[in-house]
């Protein structure tokens, strides 16, 4: 009989990993954490996520679940009982807090990987006004979804907060690197607050890294030759 | 739920993303409204205003309130009109995980893999992204056999959110045989994909809602000579 052991297979650095373990921390179940070494992938990863051969993949008795949004639903319908939902709860509300999550993985954050790659005072214009744009949209989406609470989800974090919040430690060694501040009190007030609110959590305090820390650690990884 | 709810769906006729909402529409039996976009002409006022972010289509209007993205429009659907007919997503929340892993490597990985390989002018490409492709497909068989457990569909008994999601290119697939001789559902590699998708084309919910397979080649032949006279843009 499997036991109802839950693992997570991640990196520390990765804000894709921190999204499950945020989750699992909203609904205050224990796991272990199965730290990858950089640059290598273990037995269980391909194992577990032979089709990607990506982090995170959250193991439940055994069986793999792999995509971190995915994840995330998996561990709010699971541990339905264990906490506030993450989903809010009319069929609209989610397809939007769904559509933003998408955005923000297939735009938003592409564009922010690009200012810390962009060559030339031109292409860091051009992409840094990407996500100025992205961060106007997303402003405006959370004034939308809380409705005048503290999170995207309302009360109390949830999905879209997640998708989003993950983000936050690389979004403020991105600022740190090109000297430009990205969310901030004047151009993205309600964000700035959020993220504030966000990191402070005591779900995601411990899975977010130290911006130094992280800075650190994106200097060894940039500065690697283009292969 | 009155009777004064309002149900619209912006599509076009080709498109395998809106195609999803219809079947999905036909499972809860819910009435619909559709408007078909321009695919070479000007976006509508109403698709502009609806969905401003990416400016595409499906995008589903109810009670003039927009939900965009094709997945997350059936997965609305199925919410919104639970008591309408058979759940579209399944009930255990392992099982919908990996409906949504399975939608999102057609959608991520697999279709956009086949995209790129129609369109490119490289042989080396197009041969590399057709393996890729083929690989896609034997990856989705063995899925699919776990999942189905021997019925006839991802979703079991009836069609469920993995069958609309990779039932939507069965179409693309069919007609790509007939136009280039590309036999991609080849019975020799993926026997049971080849059989689900015959029986998700009969199935009363998607037949009359995909568009038929000598429509889809025609307008398969006329897009290539589009590109081919023109520098494309997506």
């Amino acid at each position: 009989m499997a036991s109802d052991e839950v693992k997570v297979i991640g990196a520390w650095a990765s804000p894709f990993v921190m999204r499950p373990r945020i989750a699992l921390n909203l609904k205050s179940v224990p796991y272990e954490f199965l730290q990858e070494s950089f640059g290598a992938k273990s037995e269980l990863l391909l194992k577990s996520n032979p089709v990607h051969k990506k982090i995170p993949v959250l193991l439940h008795a055994d069986k793999p679940v792999c995509e971190s949004n995915i994840i995330v639903e998996y561990v709010d319908e699971t541990w339905s009982a264990s906490g506030p939902s993450m989903l809010p709860s009319t069929p609209y509300d989610r397809a939007i807090a769904r559509f933003w999550a998408a955005y923000i993985d297939e735009k938003w954050f592409p564009s922010l990987k690009s200012i810390l790659k962009a060559e030339g005072e031109e292409e860091k214009k051009a992409v840094l006004a990407q996500v100025e744009e992205g961060n106007a949209l997303l402003e405006k989406a959370f004034n939308d979804c809380s409705k005048g609470k503290p999170f995207f989800n309302g009360d109390h974090i949830g999905y879209l907060d997640i998708a989003f919040g993950c983000f936050l430690a690389w979004l403020r060694v991105t600022e740190l690197a090109g000297g430009h501040k990205l969310i901030d009190e004047v151009k993205t007030p309600s964000l700035s607050k959020w993220a504030e609110r966000f990191c402070n959590d005591p779900a995601v305090k411990p899975v977010m890294p130290e911006t130094a820390t992280l800075a650190e650690f994106a200097k060894k990884i940039f500065a690697k030759p283009p292969a | 739920m009155g009777d004064t709810e309002e149900v619209k769906l912006l599509g076009v006729w080709f498109s395998p993303y809106a195609i999803r909402p219809k079947i999905a529409l036909r499972i809860k039996s819910v009435d619909y409204d559709y408007f078909e976009e321009d695919l070479f002409g000007s976006k509508s006022e109403l698709l502009l205003k609806s969905n401003p972010v990416h400016k595409k289509v499906p995008v589903l209007i109810h009670n003039n309130k927009p939900i965009l993205e094709s997945l997350n429009i059936v997965e609305y659907i199925d919410e919104t009109w639970n008591a309408s007919g058979p759940s579209i997503l399944p009930s255990h929340p392992h099982d919908r995980a990996q409906a949504r892993f399975w939608s999102a490597f057609v959608d991520d990985k697999w279709f956009p893999a086949l995209k790129a390989a129609a369109i490119t002018k490289s042989e080396e490409a197009k041969e590399k992204g057709m393996k890729e492709v083929e690989g896609g497909l034997l990856q989705l068989e063995e899925a699919f056999v776990s999942i189905s457990k021997g019925k006839p569909f991802f979703g079991g008994e009836a069609i469920g959110f993995m069958d609309i999601c990779l039932g939507s290119f069965v179409g693309i697939l069919k007609a790509r045989e007939k136009l280039k001789g590309e036999k991609l559902l080849d019975e020799s590699k993926i026997p049971f994909l080849c059989k689900w998708a015959n029986e998700f084309l009969s199935d009363d919910t998607v037949k009359n809602v995909v568009p038929e397979i000598d429509k889809v080649v025609e307008f398969l032949g006329e897009l290539e000579v589009r590109a081919q006279s023109a520098v494309s843009k997506t």
